[in-house]
């Protein structure tokens, strides 16, 4: 089909900036886009005219990114703000995120549907309490992919020494945390060294820029194909004459290959059948994988319903009311032992009790706290919980999608918690 | 037909995972229906998504009065084609029962209005979910907005305090009179919807291509001639070869220079162009937080 070919057959990268206030997360998307030529005229004209009424110096680009009023008058990021471009190469969605300690939770937000973090570090302050935090929650979120840009480079100088002060620490960070895929980048997003142009100020660097290693980086989104899982999120019945008998199911894959003729087993009545049939828009599939939309229809009658799950009867999920996870707490309102919520998983709820705290992460030493066990907003903590009935999961490092849950509060109904389900 | 382009196929997967979603969870549904491409990409996305069941939406149009009457005309024609209901709720009502003040002047517009209209159709019918067209990329405000958006029960959004959205779990609930507004097409660019309208083959209002037509220019923006507007003395009337990029309300949609007549031409066009769709959005230009506020008040 006839489209423009430059614009033809990309892939899409999903990633997240952090980083500490004011290290230049939104300066450096603005540079990005500003360099790539995806700010329009008509935005430009904004930013500009923004700066001067600001009474800032230069023409600041972090303007592009911050939407709210609250946040230009602040000059701060308050919520995530999703940012678009794409490049001959590649198709971009940056989701680019708080710093400041109070919207930690959108950094998290932010962080979980990314497959890349970006984490920004002042060279004159070197890796801080939040480089630490951030690196942790990506790892924690197992974002496998992280670049480290060690951002104002032009203030110090551009200095190799600085950069590989920094670099030394960072290596102790990436050990400790067992990040499979780092990189590091000395850039300054103001003046855009090494962000789509490579530095004249730094010829010491040699490595990639920033642009170059968001293009070309391998992601590896599927990581465990041997647990195909089907959640169902609705019963596709048709009333119509020519489709009478029609009973398909409608959902998401969420791991794993799925194909005509597979023997399955169906959660939580432990059925078995075969696929009849993948079918999307009138077209029947002889496979459908990760990340498909479709309809399954299958060989036998089964009484099956939302919040069901298909496998493939050679890979069971786990199936338990005990749970143990990683949860990041969003809420004012401190985290309660004994205390119950409404646990979101995949299609399914359930009411849930927090049965102990076992230790709350000490983020600048990366080690257990059993001493305070207080969880409050921003902590991330382990805990068990019971369900009020049997969850059908998968580890959250074997299954981002049937190894998360999130937490709601009964009675105000905002999300208070994200968790990962851990072994232990 | 199959999608071949990987980025294409992953947003499409995203949105009709959101519309199903949206189906299981909320009771009364409508999408919100303008008759501009994204709104006829949503329908695209949920005849999709439930084939070969009917979609469980019904459509919802806000009429300003001041359309392009072929916009109304395909309404009808695809809601009759789809089987589903097509409910109409008009600003002029509004405006009759004092519910709203119509603006005055040279640069008025029903545009503000129809989040009245809305709202109170919202709280008549008892809807709980509203589906909208909007994308994160068409303007700084909708940046920040979330795929489901809560409303409280004056139907505001307070965008300094939105639920966080994790992975692909989204928390619907809500207390009674407050009400969700879900956007499946928030990852899509511009681009992307015209590439997945050829891919799919969508059918599109004519007005989306080149066509001749009465125009004047404003504030740096043509805009389409009708009778009820206002011209100022310096504004003159010419006929000039023309499509739209986004379909509004007649008065504040700003009409393109354009000999574009297939939707090869039309994508040419979008990937060279050096001016953002809404940049030819005359309610935009207000203020610098114009979205916002309006977002705030309960609009699409």
């Amino acid at each position: 089909m006839g489209i423009n070919g430059e614009h033809q057959n990309r892939g899409l990268l999903r990633f997240t900036t952090a980083g500490s206030v004011d290290d230049g997360k939104s300066t450096l998307i603005g540079r990005l886009l500003y360099d790539s030529k995806s700010i329009f005229e008509d935005q430009m004209d904004h930013i500009v005219q923004s700066s001067k009424r600001l009474g800032r110096s230069e023409v600041d680009l972090s303007l592009l990114t911050d939407g709210l009023r609250a946040e230009r008058e602040q000059g701060i990021t308050i919520d995530v703000a999703y940012r678009y471009f794409a490049t001959p190469e590649r198709k971009f969605i940056i989701a680019d995120t708080p710093g400041h300690i109070q919207y930690t939770r959108n950094m998290v937000t932010g962080a979980s549907t990314a497959d890349m973090a970006v984490i920004l570090i002042d060279a004159r302050k070197g890796v801080l309490e939040q480089t630490i935090r951030h690196s942790y929650i990506a790892t924690l979120l197992d974002i496998r992919h992280i670049a480290f840009c060690v951002n104002k480079m032009d203030m110090v100088d551009y200095s190799e020494q600085v950069f590989k002060s920094i670099l030394e620490s960072l290596h102790d960070l990436v050990r400790k945390l067992g990040i499979e895929d780092s990189h590091f980048i000395p850039i300054s997003a103001k003046f855009g060294d090494n962000v789509v142009a490579q530095s004249e100020n730094m010829k010491w660097y040699s490595g990639k820029t920033f642009l170059k290693l968001i293009e070309t980086i391998d992601i590896r989104k599927n990581k465990y194909t041997e647990l195909p899982r089907f959640p169902i999120q609705t019963i596709i019945r048709p009333t119509s004459e020519e489709f009478h008998d029609y009973r398909g199911y409608g959902g998401r894959i969420a791991g794993g290959t799925f194909r005509a003729g597979d023997e399955v087993t169906i959660l939580p009545s432990l059925l078995k059948s075969k696929i009849r049939s993948i079918d999307v828009f009138g077209q029947s599939l002889e496979k459908a994988e990760d990340g498909e939309s479709v309809s399954i229809t299958l060989e036998d009658q089964i009484d099956i319903s939302r919040g069901d799950l298909i496998v493939k009867s050679s890979a069971l999920p786990q199936i338990s009311q005990d749970i143990n996870m990683m949860v990041c707490w969003f809420n004012e309102r401190p985290l309660i032992s004994g205390g119950r919520y409404i646990i979101r998983h995949n299609s399914n709820e359930a009411g849930c009790i927090i049965k102990s705290i076992d230790y709350k992460m000490n983020i600048g030493t990366l080690e257990h706290d059993t001493s305070d066990l207080e969880v409050k907003m921003n902590d991330i903590a382990h805990v068990k919980v019971k369900t009020s009935k049997p969850l059908l999961f998968d580890l959250y490092k074997e299954n981002n999608i049937t190894g998360s849950v999130i937490l709601i509060d009964e009675g105000s109904n905002e999300t208070v918690a994200a968790g990962m389900i851990v072994g232990e | 037909m199959k999608i071949s382009d990987a980025h294409l196929l992953e947003l499409e997967n995203e949105a009709i995972f959101i519309m199903r979603e949206v189906a299981a969870k909320f009771e009364k549904k409508v999408i919100l229906f303008s008759g501009g491409k994204d709104s006829i990409v949503l329908v695209h996305l949920a005849k999709k998504a439930f084939w070969p069941a009917r979609m469980p939406f019904s459509l919802l149009h806000i009429d300003t009065g001041h359309n392009f009457e072929e916009t109304l005309f395909f309404r009808d024609e695809l809601a009759r084609e789809l089987g589903v209901e097509l409910i109409v709720r008009y600003v002029e009502d509004s405006i009759n029962r004092g519910r709203v003040a119509e603006e005055t002047g040279i640069n008025s517009s029903r545009n503000k209005a129809q989040s009245v209209t809305l709202l109170d159709a919202i709280e008549e019918l008892n809807i709980d979910v509203a589906v909208g067209g909007g994308r994160r990329d068409e303007e700084k405000a909708r940046a920040k907005e979330r795929f489901f958006s809560h409303r409280n029960e004056f139907g505001q959004w307070d965008p300094k305090n939105q639920r966080p959205e994790l992975w692909n779990i989204f928390n619907g609930r809500k207390n009674m009179g407050e009400h969700f507004r879900v956007f499946p097409i928030s990852n899509w660019t511009e681009l992307d919807v015209w590439q997945y309208i050829l891919h799919e083959d969508v059918k599109l209002p004519d007005l989306y291509y080149t066509h001749r037509r009465k125009i004047f220019k404003r504030g740096g923006i043509y805009l389409a001639w009708a009778p009820f507007m206002q011209l100022k003395p310096t504004e003159e009337v010419f006929e000039a070869d023309v499509r739209c990029r986004t379909i509004g309300d007649i008065t504040c949609t700003g009409v393109t220079l354009s000999k574009a007549e297939s939707l090869e031409e039309i994508i040419g066009e979008i990937a060279a162009t050096r001016i953002t769709e809404r940049g030819g959005r005359y309610d935009d230009k207000r203020s610098e937080a114009a979205m916002e506020d309006r977002k705030k008040e309960g609009y699409f």
